[in-house]
């Protein structure tokens, strides 16, 4: 790859070389799994190799549920019941892809998190963030359909709530909606093409992933210091990295490995406590549940969606300003939308020159806050639109918006950054001996 | 402006105090102790045929099971009930319509329990999991981490948990039911103690009951919870040794590169 300076495969037998001249796939694995790698890369760097190994597990498994579930509102159910009940290990299957939704939001917002604390959406690295957040957007789209399929109470009503957002887009809402539902309703039309949508865009998550991995090892990795790799030669580089297998690979498969523990927990002794009980009755177009909540991982937006009903000035305004054209229902929409746009544009956004929050004294703090009203926000868009909570996710949202537009934005003209390592090296070598690597002569022995 | 602002916040506060009074009327379930529950807890045969033996002679007037298999009831996990006995129960106890025949006849074991729609009762079979039992607190369903989700608990909870008041409302008559969500609810109470008559002599007190049908129903949407368990225990022990191996590696091949000479 491009950029950091390492050696690169060198077919030697006849059958290597001849293989590598008319199709260099040896080359381009052991390129990609030898890619020199910052050393100084902290467990928050673990969740790329998370992420990829949940969306090959969702596959497989989903491949396998599709053997066994009939996309049809009489029948989709049942279905689902026939893989709890009579399909081998179909329960165990059916709890491990249902739960394994939830790991990949779990992994996909820790990774995001950390990218926003350092810096690693900053130029040159746009690209892969843009990728990232649209990889993000179509996972959101994948786990909203496949909730959908089992055809239970809060997949239906689910399903009409949220394609009801789309109905309240001003002149084409309504006849958008009913393209997209296939009538004018949720009804067999809309499950079949979700449950289409749900096999195909995983294949496209799966495309992009590829573009993700590619822009990256074009870049190289961003690193807690966020400071460069040193490219001038490969000695230099050679003290700024290690390649990827088999440090990295190592170091990812053990957090991996106590990952998968918990998940198995999960799966294994409470896999419905993230569901929800509704999802056990049968989807009935005539009875609407009393709260019809989302998937955890939605809640956030869920939460921004609800938060700019008719009372807040600035709907009024826009509703004034339009003419009518934007109602409070619209506005939520667009605030729903925006929220990930502009988050989506925050390379643009942050005007600090320096990456990695560790030497950003100011940001920090307002990172932290960004993380817990995060936290906030979820659990505000599981409670009842009603009371005090309304104004809870008004405050959220506001902060949301205000971090990007305004709090990056102004930090990186007011900050004073504190000074950073001038190389990686020197990170990793700081790091060590405050980890207690005081034992510096103890056993240089390299490892067979 | 000002003025406007104190008034949302009185109203808000208001609101939220009806908020919290709402959520205080969602029903009292008490945390019966299950032989199911925890990491390790297994069905109890004898409770889930005691069980079997409640819906079949009190609730099965009214409600289904349609997913549950009758030959689910010989399952080791489940009821174990032997074989001959489960076939004599689905012959003796169930019609149900055969396409073929185009007419009903007696039900085998490879038949589905039928599906009961008189008197508009809902089916049974996946109730122990569309009811959450404990919400708190504060709605957060934390709780639930360390009680469990409480579907059986309801069951239990409401088929005790009537008053012995009734009152009609738009020409239906509501009985109160301390469990049910509102506090009144249009079963009329199913159970008087002794409604059945166990073989082993088990007492059949309203709450015992209660208690052995709520298991058979955790059992009927759950039939694969001891494998699954089990399963779950599996892969925890495995993957635990396995992030010892890689924990192990890591270190052995990290050391170089951490103490390297001329670093």
């Amino acid at each position: 790859m491009a950029g950091i300076p390492h050696d690169h495969y060198e077919p030697k037998s006849g059958g290597e070389k001849w293989l590598h001249k008319r199709l260099p796939i040896v080359g381009l694995m052991y390129d990609t799994l030898m890619i020199p790698t910052p050393k100084n890369l902290n467990w928050m760097w673990i969740w790329g190799i998370v992420l990829t190994f949940t969306l090959v597990l969702q596959i497989i498994t989903g491949v396998v549920l599709v053997m066994h579930y009939t996309p049809h509102v009489d029948l989709a159910f049942a279905s689902v019941e026939h893989i709890m009940r009579n399909v081998n290990g179909g329960a165990m299957l059916r709890y491990v892809h249902m739960n394994g939704a939830s790991l990949f939001f779990v992994a996909v917002y820790a990774h995001i998190f950390r990218s926003l604390y350092y810096g690693s959406y900053k130029a040159p690295r746009e690209i892969t963030w843009i990728i990232g957040m649209l990889i993000y957007l179509l996972m959101m789209g994948t786990a909203f359909m496949g909730y959908v399929l089992p055809w239970g109470q809060m997949s239906f009503w689910g399903a009409t709530v949220i394609t009801g957002l789309f109905g309240a887009i001003p002149f084409v809402g309504d006849a958008l909606q009913t393209w997209l539902l296939g009538g004018p309703a949720v009804d067999n039309a809309t499950l079949n093409r979700f449950f289409s949508l749900h096999y195909l865009m995983p294949f496209l998550i799966l495309g992009l992933v590829i573009v993700h991995i590619w822009a990256f090892h074009t870049t190289g990795n961003n690193n807690p210091t966020g400071v460069e790799v040193r490219r001038t030669s490969k000695a230099e580089a050679e003290k700024d990295t290690v390649p990827f297998w088999p440090y990295f690979v190592i170091k990812d498969l053990f957090a991996l490995a106590i990952i998968l523990a918990v998940f198995f927990a999960i799966v294994g002794f409470m896999p419905n406590y993230l569901g929800h009980p509704d999802n056990y009755i049968e989807a009935n177009p005539l009875a609407t549940p009393a709260h019809i909540v989302p998937e955890w991982y939605f809640l956030p937006f869920y939460a921004i969606l609800r938060a700019f009903d008719g009372d807040v000035w600035v709907v009024i305004a826009a509703n004034w300003i339009t003419g009518g054209i934007i109602d409070a229902k619209f506005f939520g929409v667009i605030a729903m939308f925006g929220a990930i746009a502009v988050m989506a544009l925050a390379p643009w956004l942050d005007t600090s020159s320096v990456r990695s929050g560790r030497y950003r004294p100011m940001f920090k703090w307002w990172f932290w806050v960004f993380v817990v009203n995060f936290v906030v926000l979820t659990w505000v868009g599981a409670m009842p639109a009603e009371g005090i909570y309304p104004y809870i996710a008004l405050i959220g949202s506001t902060y949301w918006f205000a971090y990007f537009l305004v709090i990056l934005p102004l930090l990186g003209v007011i900050e004073k950054p504190l000074p950073q390592p001038a190389t990686i090296e020197e990170d990793f070598q700081a790091n060590k001996a405050a980890s207690g690597g005081t034992t510096t002569v103890a056993d240089p022995t390299p490892a067979e | 402006m000002i003025r406007k602002l104190t008034l949302s916040a009185l109203t808000a506060l208001a609101l939220s105090a009806t908020g919290a009074f709402a959520a205080g009327a969602s029903g009292e379930v008490t945390d019966y102790d299950f032989s199911f529950e925890g990491p390790f807890g297994t069905f109890d045969q004898n409770q889930l045929q005691r069980g079997l033996k409640v819906y079949t002679e009190v609730c099965a007037a009214c409600h289904g099971l349609k997913y549950v298999p009758i030959r689910t009831l010989s399952d080791e996990s489940g009821p174990g009930m032997p074989e001959d006995q489960v076939r004599a129960y689905a012959e003796q106890m169930f019609e149900v319509y055969d396409e073929e025949l185009e007419d009903f006849r007696p039900a085998r074991p490879v038949d589905n329990f039928p599906a009961n729609e008189a008197a508009g009762a809902p089916d049974l079979s996946l109730m122990a999991k569309a009811r959450a039992g404990f919400h708190g607190p504060y709605g957060l369903g934390i709780n639930q981490f360390f009680k469990g989700m409480g579907g059986a608990e309801y069951i239990a909870s409401l088929l005790a948990g009537y008053t012995g008041e009734e009152k009609e409302e738009a020409g239906s008559i509501l009985y109160e039911n301390t469990a049910f969500p509102g506090g009144w609810i249009s079963m009329a109470p199913p159970l008087y103690g002794d409604d059945v008559e166990f073989d082993d002599g088990h007492e059949a007190t309203i709450e015992s009951q209660s208690k052995d049908v709520a298991a058979f129903l955790m059992w009927t949407a759950e039939p694969k919870m001891m494998a699954r368990k089990q399963a779950g225990f599996v892969g925890v022990l495995f993957l635990t040794v396995l992030s010892v191996l890689l924990y192990l590696t890591n270190k052995r091949i990290w050391k170089p590169i951490k103490y390297r000479k001329d670093a």
